[in-house]
């Protein structure tokens, strides 16, 4: 278990209570250095910087192999932010705008682009903030705007480069991965808003002072949304990769004491009980070998109140509505789920929905053209393991009281809540 | 060689399953399950015959 000295390191969050203009940002940060293109490829691969968005795949690395592509390439910066459970991007790009776009116009030198994009949802509250922001600017390169809709997989590479490209925000088939052939055709550098954050502070200190904190093998600091008891208010904090849950739950205010489990990494992510997730490390190799996945760095505490199965079963119905239709196992199979998920936590289920549901999620994963379904699968099926003894009560007719009671896990629409 | 099926142009008509059942199963909504393992020689054949006739030719033959 890495040791942490302090619960949170600020870097990204520096003066995110400052405001947004140009003028704050220089006064914290200074102005963006001018580094050759090498020379910054070189150091965010010195840095061991992490893409900040899910994956985790080394920013470096996918910088140089869109560098290594033919022609003019693009850059399009990802703060989607499609997890309901999720804050740390929008917040970021309210309170700190033109660190990104630092890390933008940095990332787009580094690898040769022309043009560079910055997708949000459209209605975010970040929309009027970037505006402003970009209006401050007089950058090299020049940056659009792109307005994403509401769904959850118009975040998706893919669909963010088919929604530049052709104005629909749906994911297409790979290969080509957009990193081959993306926006216009073109090599596409992809990165989280927070990524390009770090690659902005790599470009002024440099690799070492980055290494300085966090993991020796991830190093860094990491922006975390956390959310639970008592008041399951979602709180950001930017803490050193490898703090424990435990001890970022404990720094934004959640009692872990009250949780009966912690979802770790959203709802594409796993569930542990709390336990368990005391002293899980907030790395990515951490996580996997405890079966888990860091995901975009998002924790929610389930308080011991809440019933397990209902909000499971109403997360479900909501990642099955956000399913952008396309593909048939995605299609039929997550309201197939999720239907025997909310028949188990309120009532109908039958018998045959036991081998039904197994089936499902065993047939579903892998089959869509892009990873939603997998993500979906993933999420439910740890929840009827970590939750077995709450599902084995319901299953035989004796549900939790609280199965009535109001949702805590938070999805955007209302239509998907009972 | 390997069998891969763009699911956004699959529409589910099946015939896959029926040139190739030794390699593809249909799942409850007619959609097809592919085994991704390497295709042995004496499938390739049909697997070609299977992806040419599929009707929104979603089923690809990939190399490696």
């Amino acid at each position: 278990m890495s040791a942490t000295a302090a619960p949170t390191t600020v870097r990204v969050s520096v003066g995110f209570d400052d405001g947004p203009s140009l003028a704050a940002h220089l006064r914290r940060h200074g102005g963006l250095p001018v580094v050759p293109a090498e020379q910054l490829l070189d150091a965010v691969d010195a840095s061991g910087l992490l893409g900040r968005g899910g994956a985790g795949f080394p920013t470096g690395r996918k910088m140089r192999t869109v560098a290594a592509g033919k022609g003019a390439t693009v850059v399009v910066a990802n703060g989607c932010e499609g997890e309901p459970a999720s804050g740390k991007d929008t917040l970021l790009l309210t309170r700190s705008p033109h660190l990104v776009l630092d890390g933008l116009q940095a990332a787009a030198s580094a690898v040769g682009a022309k043009s560079a994009y910055l997708a949000v949802h459209a209605g975010s509250r970040a929309v009027p903030v970037l505006r402003a922001a970009l209006a401050e600017r007089r950058d090299r390169i020049g940056v659009e705007l792109v307005l994403v809709p509401g769904r959850y997989v118009a975040s998706e590479e893919t669909a963010l480069v088919n929604l530049i490209n052709t104005g629909t925000a749906l994911p297409t088939f790979t290969p080509p991965r957009p990193f081959e052939r993306g926006v216009r055709r073109r090599p596409t550098l992809i990165s989280n808003v927070e990524s390009l954050a770090q690659v902005a502070l790599i470009a002024r200190h440099g690799p070492s002072w980055f290494r300085t904190v966090g993991d020796a093998d991830e190093p860094g600091t990491l922006l975390v949304t956390a959310s639970g008891p008592p008041d399951i208010r979602r709180a950001v904090i930017e803490v050193p990769t490898g703090t424990t849950v435990g001890t970022t739950l404990a720094a934004t205010g959640v009692d872990l004491a009250q949780c009966q489990a912690v979802l770790v990494g959203g709802y594409f992510g796993t569930w542990f009980d709390a336990a368990a997730a005391d002293e899980l490390p907030l790395t990515h190799r951490g996580l996997r070998a405890a079966g888990g996945a860091l995901g975009a760095g998002i924790l929610v505490g389930l308080p011991r109140t809440a019933c397990a199965v209902a909000e499971t079963a109403r997360v479900a119905t909501f990642l099955a509505e956000q399913s952008a239709g396309q593909c048939g196992p995605c299609l039929n199979g997550l309201p197939a789920i999720a239907d025997a998920l909310t028949r188990l936590a309120h009532g109908g289920w039958h018998r045959e929905l036991g081998p039904a549901l197994d089936r499902w999620l065993t047939v579903v994963p892998g089959r869509g053209a892009c990873r939603h379904p997998d993500g979906a699968v993933r999420f439910v099926s740890t929840a009827l393991q970590v939750f077995a003894a709450d599902v084995a009560a319901h299953r035989s007719g004796r549900p939790c009281p609280a199965h009535r009671s109001a949702p805590v896990l938070p999805v955007p629409t209302p239509r998907s809540a009972r | 060689m390997k069998v891969r099926v763009n699911p956004i142009d699959c529409a589910a008509h099946g015939l896959c399953a029926e040139l190739l059942p030794e390699w593809i199963q249909l799942d409850e909504w007619g959609y097809p399950a592919i085994d991704g393992d390497e295709l042995p020689e004496q499938l390739v054949a049909h697997a070609r015959r299977a992806a040419a006739a599929c009707p929104t030719l979603a089923l690809r033959l990939q190399d490696g």
